[in-house]
This record gives C-alpha cells, sequence and structure tokens, in this order.
C-alpha cells in the first residue's frame, strides 16, 4: 500500500503532571488497513486515541487526515470527520434502549422508528443479531459492543478505533467480531485495533505500531513476527509463564449446594442452585462473560449476602448465614472485581486499608483500639512482598495505578494465609508482567493447601492458573471439567455460545408464528 | 358533608397544588439530569418575596412574576456554580441554599406584610367561568395555572420524544459515558438547574402574588420539601407529579374547608393530613422497587469530574 495514508501522526506529545503519556509518537494508517496499536497498561495508548477522537488536545505535533491537517476540538468534529471510535468501557446508558444509545451518538438522528429500521439493516448486513426496543441493561456485554460497533457503522466512518474490545468476549463472539472487522476492511474501512492480547493481534491486524512509557519502540507486520518477540517489545523483557508442580488435592475444604441469589440491583442476575466442591490444593477457574452472575457468586461467598446455612459449608460447619468478618476469621477470604470502592476504599490510606480486611487474622485490633504499628508493618510487608509500586502505605489507594492496586489487594488477602481464597477478575486490566506475578502467587498460595477459586472473563489466565473448570452462564454453574482435557472450542460453548443458538432458535419460532 | 361545595373545593384545589406543582416539574427536570438540589424550599420562597414585592411596587403581576422567577434563577446559579464547577456536596450545598433563601427572604421582606398585590386578570371572560360546573373549574383560573399544566405536558413529550430529552435522561443515567460521546454535562446541567430554579421561583410568586394575596414569613411552610418528595415518588414521571400536586392540594383544601366547618377532629392531626396523604398514596404508587430503579436517574447526586 504505497498511496496516501488516511491518519498520520506526526511527532505528537502529550504531558499530564508528572508523567509523559506521549513522547514524539508518529505513525500512519492506510485505507482499509487494521492497524494494531500495541501497548501495556499505562503506555499510553488510550491518550493517544483520546486525542483522534477529539476528547485530548496534543501539546505538540499534528494529524493530517485524508491529507488535510486534523485537529478535532471535540468528538463531535471528529465524528464528523469520519472517525468513529468503541469504547473500552462502554459509553452505554442502562437504562435506555438500544435505538435511543445509538441516536445519542449520531450528529443527525433520524426518528426512531427509521433509525429502528436501518439498526435492524445494518445488524444484520454484519452479522451482529440487535433488537433495537432492547433495555441494554438487560444485554450482554458482547451485545453490548453490538450496539458501540453499529452506533459507529451507521455514521459511515473512515476510520474505526476499537479500545481492548474483545477483553469481555467469549471465544464465538470474539469470531464474530473479527469476521465483522475484516468485512468492513476489506470495504475500505481502516481500523485501528488496540490491544494487548498478541494472538488476536496476530490473527486480525496488518500492522502493529507498539508503545511503551508514552514511546513508539517499535514497528512490525504482526503475520510475520512471533508473539514472544512482540511481548518483549512491548514489556521491555521477557517473562515467565507462570507454573507450578503437579500438585495432589486434598480432602473438600468448601462445599457450596443448592445456592440460589436474588440480585440486589435491576439489572443484576439471580443465582440458580449453584454447587461446587473445592478441594485443598485446588485452583478452580469460574469462566463466563460478566453479568451472568459474577458479583452475586463473589457476594455469596465472601458473605455480603447471607444465604441458609445448609448451602455453604467449610470444612463441613455450615456458614451460609455467616457475615464476611466471621468468614474472614474462619479462612474465606475474598478480591472482588471492583477495586476501588469495593476491594478498596478509595480515599483511605494503604495502611487503613490493610486494616479492613486483615484486621480479625491479623489480630490487628485489640478490644476495639486498633494497634497501628502492626497495621503499618503488615501493609509495608503486602507492599514488599508482592512488588507494590507506591511511595509508601500512606498514600491512599485511589493513588495507585489499577495493576498496583490489584497487587496489594490480592497480596493483603494471600499474606493472611486463607483456607479459601475467591477471587474475581485478578488481572482485569493489570499490564502483563504484574498480571504474571498474580497468577503466581495465586498457584504458590493453592500449592501450599489453600483451595482457590478464580473467577474471570480471561480464559487464557484460567487455562493456564486452574485445576478445574467450570462455566457461569445466566446465574447457572456448569459441569466442573478437568482443564486439562478443555478445547477453546468446548469452552465457549460451556460459556454461552451454545446458549445464543438456543436464543436463535426462539426467535426463528416467533418469527414464523 | 356539611357546607362544602365540591366545585369551590376543586377549584381550591387546583390553586392551591400549583405552587408545588411547578417546583415539583422544575425538580423533577433536574433530577433526570443527574442533579440533586434540595434547595427548592429556598428558592420558592425567595421566588415569593421577590415576586411579591415587585408586584406590589410596580403594580404589575406579570413583572411580579418574571422577577420570582429571575430570583429562583439567580439562586439556582449559585448552587449550579458551587456543585458543577467548584464540585461542592450537592445534598450539603442545597440545605445551604434552603436555609440561605429563608433567611434572604424573611430580610426582602421585611415591610411588606399586609401590603394588597395588584389583581391578577384571567384570560378567560367571566362569561365562560359564570358556566355551571365546569365553568370555574376550567375557566377560573389565572394564566399561571394553565402554564403550569402545559409545562408538565411540555416536560413530558420533551423527556420522552425528544433529542433534547434523550440527552438530558442520558446525562443524568451515566454522566461519564455522555462526556465520552462529546456532550457538554455540565452545561446541560447547569441549564436545568436554572431551569428548576426558575420554576420553583414562579410557584413562590404565584403562591404569595395569586394564592394568599399577602407576604407572611416562611408561608411555603414545607411546600418546596413536598415538591421534592413528589419527584422521587412519582417515579420522576411529569403527569404523575401533576397527581400527586393535586392530591396534596386537594386534601389541603378539604382539611382546611373541614377546619372551618368545625369538624371534631383535632386541628394539628387536619394541618398535616395533606402531607401524610400525599407521601402514603405516591409510596404505595411507586413500591414496585425495579421499575422506579429503571427510571431513577442513575447519577443522581453524583459529582461530575471530566477527566481526559
Amino acid at each position: 500500500m504505497t498511496g496516501e495514508p488516511l491518519l498520520s501522526i506526526n511527532n505528537i506529545t502529550k504531558a499530564y503532571p508528572g508523567v509523559v503519556a506521549n513522547s514524539d509518537v508518529s505513525f500512519q494508517i492506510q485505507p482499509g488497513e487494521v492497524h494494531a496499536l500495541l501497548g501495556e497498561n499505562g503506555a499510553g495508548k488510550s491518550t493517544l486515541v483520546k486525542m483522534i477522537y477529539g476528547l485530548v488536545r496534543p501539546d505538540s505535533g499534528s494529524m493530517t487526515f485524508r491529507g488535510a491537517a486534523y485537529a478535532p476540538p471535540e468528538p463531535r468534529v471528529a465524528r464528523s470527520t469520519g472517525v468513529a471510535m468503541v469504547f473500552q468501557h462502554f459509553s452505554l446508558f442502562e437504562a435506555l434502549n438500544v435505538a435511543e444509545n445509538i441516536a445519542l451518538g449520531m450528529e443527525n438522528p433520524p426518528p426512531q422508528r427509521d433509525l429502528a429500521k436501518r439498526i435492524r439493516e445494518v445488524s444484520e448486513a454484519y452479522g451482529l443479531p440487535l433488537d433495537p426496543d432492547r433495555l441494554v441493561g438487560d444485554l450482554s456485554a458482547g451485545e453490548r459492543q453490538r450496539v458501540e460497533i453499529i452506533r459507529c457503522l451507521l455514521q459511515d466512518p473512515k476510520l474505526l478505533i476499537m479500545d481492548e474490545p474483545t477483553s469481555v468476549l467469549t471465544p464465538q463472539e470474539v469470531e464474530i467480531l473479527f469476521h465483522t472487522l475484516r468485512k468492513l476492511a476489506a470495504e475500505g474501512t481502516s481500523i485501528l485495533y488496540i490491544s494487548h492480547k498478541l494472538e488476536e493481534i496476530r490473527a486480525l491486524c496488518d500492522e502493529a505500531t507498539i508503545l511503551r512509557l508514552g514511546k513508539v519502540v517499535g514497528k512490525c507486520t504482526p503475520r510475520d513476527t512471533s508473539a514472544a518477540e512482540m511481548a518483549e517489545l512491548m514489556v521491555g523483557k521477557s517473562l515467565a509463564t507462570p507454573a507450578r508442580d503437579n500438585a495432589e488435592l486434598g480432602e473438600v475444604i468448601l462445599k457450596v449446594a443448592g445456592l440460589s441469589v436474588e440480585p440486589s440491583n435491576p439489572f443484576g442476575t439471580p443465582l440458580r442452585h449453584v454447587g461446587i466442591e473445592l478441594r485443598a490444593g485446588e485452583v478452580l477457574g469460574i469462566g463466563g462473560v460478566a453479568g451472568n452472575g459474577q458479583d452475586e457468586l463473589l457476594a455469596a461467598l465472601s458473605g455480603e449476602v447471607t444465604t441458609p446455612p445448609g448451602t455453604i459449608t467449610l470444612n463441613k460447619t455450615p456458614i451460609g448465614d455467616k457475615g464476611p468478618n466471621e468468614r474472614r476469621e474462619m479462612g474465606i477470604l475474598c478480591a472482588p472485581e471492583e477495586r476501588l470502592g469495593h476491594a478498596a476504599a478509595p480515599d483511605m490510606s494503604l495502611v487503613e486499608n490493610a486494616l479492613l480486611t486483615a484486621r480479625q487474622r491479623k489480630n490487628l485490633a485489640d478490644s476495639g483500639f486498633v494497634n497501628w504499628g502492626a497495621t503499618r508493618a503488615y501493609a509495608e510487608k503486602v507492599i514488599a512482598d508482592f512488588d507494590v509500586r507506591t511511595p509508601g502505605p500512606d498514600n491512599v489507594a485511589r493513588s495507585l495505578s489499577g495493576g498496583n492496586l490489584q497487587k496489594f489487594v490480592i497480596g493483603r488477602e494471600i499474606l493472611q494465609d486463607p483456607t479459601v481464597l475467591v477471587v474475581n477478575q485478578p488481572t482485569w486490566g493489570v499490564d502483563a508482567s504484574a498480571a504474571a506475578d498474580i497468577r503466581q502467587a495465586i498457584l504458590d498460595l493453592a500449592q501450599k493447601g489453600a483451595g482457590v477459586i478464580v473467577i474471570s472473563q480471561d480464559l487464557d489466565e484460567l487455562l493456564e492458573v486452574s485445576d478445574n473448570f467450570a462455566a457461569l452462564n445466566e446465574g447457572r454453574l456448569s459441569n466442573v471439567r478437568t482443564t486439562r482435557d478443555l478445547t477453546m472450542e468446548t469452552i465457549g460453548l460451556m460459556l454461552g455460545g451454545a446458549h445464543d443458538m438456543h436464543d436463535l432458535d426462539e426467535e426463528a419460532i416467533h418469527a414464523e408464528a | 358533608m356539611m357546607g362544602i361545595d365540591p366545585i369551590t373545593l376543586i377549584v381550591a384545589l387546583i390553586t392551591v397544588s400549583t405552587p408545588v406543582l411547578l417546583a415539583a416539574i422544575g425538580e423533577l427536570v433536574v433530577e433526570k439530569t443527574g442533579v440533586l438540589n434540595l434547595g427548592v424550599e429556598g428558592m420558592m420562597i425567595t421566588g415569593a418575596v421577590m415576586g411579591f414585592v415587585v408586584a406590589v411596587n410596580t403594580g404589575s403581576p406579570t413583572l411580579g412574576f418574571l422577577a420570582g422567577m429571575a430570583s429562583g434563577m439567580a439562586l439556582s446559579l449559585i448552587f449550579g456554580v458551587l456543585t458543577q464547577m467548584l464540585l461542592s456536596n450537592q445534598v450539603a450545598t442545597g440545605l445551604a441554599l434552603t436555609l440561605f433563601g429563608l433567611g434572604l427572604s424573611a430580610l426582602l421582606g421585611v415591610g411588606y406584610p399586609g401590603s394588597t398585590p395588584p389583581p391578577v386578570s384571567d384570560p378567560f371572560p367571566a362569561a365562560m367561568a359564570e358556566i355551571p360546573v365546569i365553568g370555574p373549574i376550567l375557566f377560573g383560573h389565572s394564566l399561571i395555572i394553565y402554564l403550569s399544566v402545559l409545562l408538565v405536558a411540555a416536560v413530558w413529550y420533551v423527556l420522552g420524544y425528544t433529542k433534547v430529552g434523550l440527552i438530558i435522561r442520558a446525562v443524568g443515567e451515566n454522566h461519564d459515558a455522555a462526556h465520552a460521546l462529546g456532550y457538554k454535562v455540565i452545561r446541560i446541567r447547569l441549564m436545568a438547574i436554572m431551569f428548576g430554579g426558575a420554576c420553583a421561583g414562579l410557584g413562590g410568586a404565584f403562591l404569595s402574588v395569586v394564592r394568599v394575596q399577602n407576604w407572611v414569613d416562611g408561608m411555603t411552610a414545607g411546600a418546596g420539601w413536598i415538591a421534592l418528595a413528589l419527584v422521587v415518588f412519582a417515579s420522576w414521571k411529569p403527569w404523575r407529579a401533576l397527581l400527586g400536586a393535586y392530591l396534596f392540594g386537594g386534601v389541603t383544601a378539604l382539611q382546611l374547608r373541614l377546619q372551618a366547618a368545625g369538624i371534631n377532629i383535632p386541628v394539628e392531626i387536619l394541618a398535616m393530613s395533606p402531607y401524610v396523604i400525599t407521601i402514603i398514596v405516591l409510596v404505595i404508587m411507586s413500591s414496585d422497587k425495579s421499575r422506579t430503579a429503571l427510571n431513577a436517574p442513575a447519577a443522581l447526586g453524583k459529582v461530575f469530574h471530566a477527566t481526559g
């Protein structure tokens, strides 16, 4: 491809107080090209695309779009120029329906009825089934992403920016997405694809630009480059894969039987007759797309939601009616998904956050008085053992980057020597080297005889750490399978690929009727 | 019941309800954009005193209404700047605004109790108001009352069926997403806050100039708080807010007549009955939690700070 580039980024620099997000970044995207922007968290990918989309303005440097100078002051201008973006954290409104959500992202939306018709047309043309009248709050993550994509496609973009689009999708949904993106590229739309998943980039992208610490550190053609080479460019060093010796599994320590929980908010998913048997030394992976009952399962296991006593037993003691503090004393510790606000109090220091969950097991408070010396020592131990990058334990949780806070949260629980540890999305938004450390720590804990439940949407992660695997789908837990015998295909079906087909069948029946 | 004429009761009901209705419909729009302004009472009473003072001094009720709106809007703008630009806490700021409005109105109103405001002319000819039964109910009111019902209809239509309404709901539902799409969250919220202030101020001016035709310290007597409660219990639906306001006005008008008729119920119980009955009825109406949650603006009362 030698013609004029569609978008050309020239020497862009953007600094925030204390950090240079982008330094002298340049690259080009050709028409019809799928261009990967690859890098760890904090490498400056998001800032860069926000500048292309007009949400942030560069300090210096310039951009040209189809040969003309391009400096969008706001997203509206970017959209009218032909740049559309699908966000990492969906920019959707749960209480509005699909058509309303799409109308909000358009410059001149047609009346609702015409819009609904166009949504149906586009969604059929690109193989993305979607009902314009449904509330977004009732949709799965994959369907929500379709809403965003269709919102972009209705504006006929020349450049489609996708920020980490596959992190919440099942393998089947990823296939559908890639099919759509290839079709778009073949029609001449350029795609800027942001990810740190190397295999995806190798499967999809024509060219790649690799960022590290705000600088372009390399460019490559993903098809001709191995994943290991790209990872080294991205991280700056080679990564060790987490591993452990094959362990014997012990007695059943945690037993969940017939667990049903009603959700606490209108868009939650009820749990239906969930049964789990967790053995000492076992890592049980629970896969599933977000919103299938993960939060409810964690809440039931941690004691935030109580259930009849017999539904959960720890070493044969019924504990379903016990609250979080009692369960902590007995050895069930949890690390929820939402770091700020659930796992950690954002405006409290790390010392205070250490106290919040470690008080009982580490004896940090005595007859109502906090032993701050011991608490500080414990926070410092977590920081040291888990390589948490922070100026000190008195910094507030909010000031840490996502990966560092996650290391602190996981470390705080693991160092309390739990009998059972439940973690939800342990490496969500964490960069590759920190993720590897966290996974290794989980394996080490299991090696010492604890039972670990890892709830995650990242299937590669579950395959890497877990002995056994089960899928959570619409609040029901599938049968437990040994991880070794699983293929991506089977997992996909367990996660709801089969379920989607069931839905389609139903629709077909309705259509006939 | 002895000597209570249903027609005059309905006429009184509509008049009594209108200040609450105006304040509630304004606050409904404010809350739909995700802002909780607890200063309704303060804006109402400031509107009442300013409307009254201007109407008495100029002899023009219209100028009085405009002054009421302007003063409510000015007060709401203080709230808007503090909460939207300086990111202060909405609950504390709103409460402060109410206290400020009550004090300010007492100061501005010194010397005015007992003054007579100019009479307000009705839009329909007197002959129409003399038609039996429907005449006084439909044609015997001041323009503001018709305006308040039109306003409810307009808010219902705009929120439900227009792009502007969609943007208002979107901002109240998820301000970060709205910002990411390029909508000016703060500007939209400031405009809604000012609309709410103008409505509350107009409601106050109507109360002093038309309904009571006098200025009394603290004369709103919690109507602003009832308006706030109406918005929540009406599940943020304009027609339900109208229903709630008319219910409140109806029980108020009825209990005043019962008091006058000397019925054998303690006055205190009669006086609190409108508040109690309105809240009980609306609680029952909004008891379906999941449906109410769907209509509630998810970002209500949350501080929005644009990043990136």
